[in-house]
């Protein structure tokens, strides 16, 4: 979602991002003039008139997940973005029983959070796994 | 002369120039209290909203709520040709 007009979001998909992506972005160009759904979201930067590259995780029930927000000279990581969802959509499929601990990736140690791993999570989890090997 | 302008992630905006429009008779109504901006919050839902789309080749119109019961990315980004 940007600022720019439906008309703007062709051109740049058929002319440019078509050659990066094969048959162009699969997903909904959104156009948000005078950026009124990126104000409501907190991401509209007044002065430049221009949305922050703001990415919200929403799940099934509606529920923002999580969020970045980034001035718009650096780009995103969409493999971070991912593997945020793999952990979002882990968690929701155990109902709460499961964390995911930091770095986690799917097929990594969980934690299950309770009154026995109180002051026990140096047993079952080390610093070095969350760092990819 | 027109200057150059470098071309950045930003968009290059403008607006008016020199002495400001002379500013409006003050009137005895107090200014209305400008609304404090804030940023949505995890764990809460995500405010709703329509809005126009580009997709394969169509214009469609796209609304958060019909994608309930599906996980969805939200992106938005500072605009088109903006090279990152």
């Amino acid at each position: 979602m940007s600022v720019d007009s439906v008309f703007v979001h062709k051109m740049w998909n058929d002319h440019e991002l078509s050659k990066m992506v094969k048959g162009g972005v699969p997903f909904p160009m959104l156009s948000d003039g005078g950026g009124k759904v990126g104000d409501v979201f907190g991401v509209y930067l007044q002065d430049a008139g221009v949305e922050a590259r703001g990415r919200f995780i929403i799940d099934p029930d509606g529920i923002i997940q999580g969020f970045e927000v980034l001035t718009p000279p650096v780009g995103r990581n969409v493999m971070e973005s991912i593997r945020q969802i793999q952990a979002f959509q882990h968690v929701r499929k155990t109902k709460g029983a499961e964390a995911t601990p930091s770095g986690w990736k799917p097929g990594k140690t969980t934690l299950k959070p309770g009154p026995d791993l109180v002051g026990k999570v140096w047993e079952v989890w080390q610093t070095k796994m969350a760092f990819d090997d | 002369m027109a200057e150059e302008i470098k071309a950045g992630c930003a968009r290059p905006t403008g607006g008016p120039v020199g002495e400001k429009p002379e500013a409006k008779k003050e009137t005895t109504q107090p200014a209305p209290v400008k609304e404090v901006k804030s940023m949505v919050t995890v764990g809460k839902k995500a405010p709703d909203f329509t809005a126009p789309a580009y997709q394969n080749g169509k214009f469609i119109n796209v609304k958060l709520s019909d994608y309930l019961g599906k996980w969805v990315v939200l992106c938005f980004y500072p605009g088109d040709f903006t090279f990152v």
